[in-house]
C-alpha cells in the first residue's frame, strides 16, 4: 500500500502543475462543447416545432443519425476527413464542434420532451388572460420547460465531460492525453490513471449532487 | 337591453365530425347562464368558442358588439386576439394554475404584464381578488401546495383580476373530490350574487338551478331546449331532456 501511496508523495510537485493544466483544457473543451450544444439543440428543438414539414424531418433524420455514430467516428470525420475537402480545424475546435454536434441531438430531444411535458392547459391559461402568444411562451411556458430540463440537462453535461475524453485521440492536450504523456514518463501508469480519474470525479462531482437535487423539485 | 354577448350560428367541426351545429344565445349583462348536456354534447367546445382556444367554423361571437376573432372579414391570429381574450375571464376544469409562480403571482402577473399595473398595484388588486375567494391566507404558497377546491378559487381569483366583462366556467367543479366542491360553488354563489354575467358548463344541475338565471340544455351539438332555470330542470319539455335529467338524478 505504501508503494502505492509514496510516488503521489514524490511527484506531487511535478504532477500537479500539470494535472491542474489539462484540467483546465478538459473543463474549457466541455463547457465550450456544452455551450455550443445548448444554442445548436435549442435550435433543432425550434426546427422540429416549426411548421416546415420539411425541417421538421430534416432535424429528425440528424437525431437519428447521430445518435448511431460513435462520438469518436465523428471526431475523426471533423480532424482527418475535412481536411479532404479543403476545411482544416484544430484539434481544439474539431473536439468542440464534434461534441457539440453530437450532444446537440441529445439536449435538442430533452427540450422537446420538457416542451411536451407542460400540460396544454398551461398555455391555454396563459392566452385566456390576455397574454400573446410570445408572453405565453416566454412568461409561463419556458421557465417550465426549463425547470424540467435543467437536471436531466446536468446529467448530459456530465456524460459529455467523460466523453470529451475522446479527444485525446484527435491530440487535444487534455486530461487523458496528459495522463498517457506522463505515463510515459515516468512508468507510473497505476497512479497517473488513478489521479486523472480522479480529477474528472472531482469536476463531475459536484453536478451530479445538483442533478440529484434539483431532480425530485422536477418531478413534482 | 343589448346583450352583452351574442352567439348566432355557431358552428364548429374537427374534419368530419361537426361538434356544434349552430348555435345562438344572448346574454344580458348580469346574468347567469348553466350550459348543460351529456358529455359530448358540445357544451364545453362552445364555451371554448367564445373565447377563440377554440376557433369556431361559422358563426358570430359578439362581446358588447363587437366581433370577437374577426376583423374586416378575416380571422384574427392569436396575438391580436389577445386583448379580446382579456376581457373574458376563464375557469378551467383542471384550474390550470401556473406552478412556477405563487399564488399571488398567478393572480397578478396579466395585471402588470396584459395591462401595464406598477408591481405593487397588481398585489394589491391581487389580493383583493384573493380576498373574494377566501385564499389571503394562502397569498404566498405554491399552487402544488393547494388542494384542488383551493386551486380553483385561486383560478377564479385569477380569472376576476382581469376585470372581464363576462366570466366563463368550464366544468369548474368536475375535477374536484366530492367534499371540495361545495366552497368552489359558494365562492361561485357569491360572485353571481354581486349581478356577474356568467356562463358556467356544469354537471352541478342543484347548483344551476338555485343559481343560474337561464339554463340551455346542449345535446348533439344543437342547443334542445332553453329557459328559466327553475323551469327547465324541474318540469322539462323535450323528452331528451328529461331523459338527461332523470339519468343525473339516479
Amino acid at each position: 500500500m505504501t508503494s502505492f501511496i509514496e510516488p503521489y508523495a514524490e511527484h506531487a510537485g511535478e504532477w500537479l502543475p500539470l494535472l491542474l493544466e489539462a484540467m483546465g483544457n478538459t473543463a474549457l473543451l466541455s463547457i465550450s462543447g456544452f455551450a455550443l450544444s445548448l444554442a445548436f439543440g435549442l435550435l433543432l428543438a425550434a426546427c422540429r416545432n416549426s411548421r416546415w414539414r420539411a425541417l421538421q424531418r430534416a432535424v429528425a433524420l440528424y437525431v437519428v443519425a447521430v445518435r448511431g455514430v460513435p462520438l469518436l467516428a465523428i471526431l475523426f470525420l471533423l480532424y482527418f476527413g475535412l481536411p479532404g475537402i479543403g476545411v482544416t480545424l484544430d484539434a481544439f475546435t474539431a473536439a468542440v464542434l464534434g461534441l457539440a454536434l453530437a450532444f446537440a441531438a441529445q439536449v435538442a430531444e430533452l427540450f422537446r420532451a420538457g416542451l411536451m411535458a407542460v400540460p396544454a392547459g398551461q398555455r391555454e391559461a396563459a392566452l385566456s388572460v390576455g397574454f400573446t402568444p410570445y408572453q405565453s411562451f416566454t412568461l409561463i411556458v419556458l421557465p417550465q420547460v426549463v425547470r424540467i430540463s435543467l437536471a436531466p440537462l446536468i446529467v448530459t453535461f456530465v456524460s459529455l465531460l467523460k466523453d470529451s475524453s475522446l479527444a485525446s485521440l484527435i491530440t487535444v492536450d487534455e486530461l487523458v492525453l496528459t495522463g498517457r504523456a506522463m505515463a510515459t514518463e515516468y512508468f507510473l501508469p497505476l497512479q497517473i490513471y488513478v489521479a486523472v480519474g480522479l480529477c474528472y470525479f472531482l469536476i463531475a462531482w459536484p453536478f451530479s449532487l445538483l442533478s440529484k437535487r434539483l431532480a425530485p423539485r422536477a418531478s413534482r | 337591453m343589448n346583450p352583452l354577448l351574442s352567439v348566432t350560428g355557431l358552428t364548429k367541426s374537427y374534419g368530419a365530425v361537426e361538434v356544434l351545429k349552430g348555435i345562438d344565445f344572448d346574454v344580458a349583462p348580469g346574468e347567469k347562464i348553466a350550459l348543460i348536456g351529456p358529455s359530448g354534447s358540445g357544451k364545453s367546445t362552445c364555451l371554448r368558442c367564445l373565447n377563440f382556444l377554440e376557433k369556431p367554423s361559422a358563426g358570430e361571437v359578439r362581446l358588447d358588439g363587437e366581433r370577437i376573432g374577426v376583423r374586416h372579414d378575416r380571422p384574427m391570429n392569436d396575438r391580436q386576439l389577445a386583448p379580446q381574450r382579456a376581457e373574458m375571464g376563464m375557469v378551467f376544469q383542471l384550474f390550470n394554475l401556473w406552478p412556477h409562480l405563487s399564488v399571488t403571482e398567478n393572480v397578478a402577473i396579466a395585471a402588470r404584464k396584459v395591462r401595464g399595473l406598477p408591481a405593487k398595484e397588481a398585489r394589491e388588486l391581487a389580493l383583493e381578488m384573493l380576498a373574494k375567494v377566501h385564499m389571503t391566507h394562502r397569498a404566498d404558497a405554491s399552487p402544488l401546495e393547494l388542494s384542488g377546491g383551493q386551486q380553483q378559487r385561486v383560478a377564479i381569483a385569477r380569472a376576476l383580476a382581469q376585470k372581464p366583462k363576462l366570466m366563463l366556467f368550464d366544468e369548474p367543479t368536475s375535477a374536484l373530490d366530492p367534499e371540495l366542491v361545495h366552497e368552489v360553488l359558494k365562492v361561485m354563489e357569491e360572485l353571481a350574487l354581486e349581478g356577474r354575467t356568467m356562463i358556467i358548463v356544469t354537471h352541478e344541475i342543484a347548483f344551476a338551478r338555485d343559481i343560474a338565471d337561464r339554463v340551455l340544455f346542449l345535446d348533439g351539438g344543437r342547443i334542445v331546449e332553453e329557459g328559466p332555470a327553475r323551469e327547465l330542470i324541474l318540469t322539462p319539455r323535450e323528452p331528451r331532456t328529461q331523459a338527461f335529467l332523470r339519468q343525473i338524478r339516479h
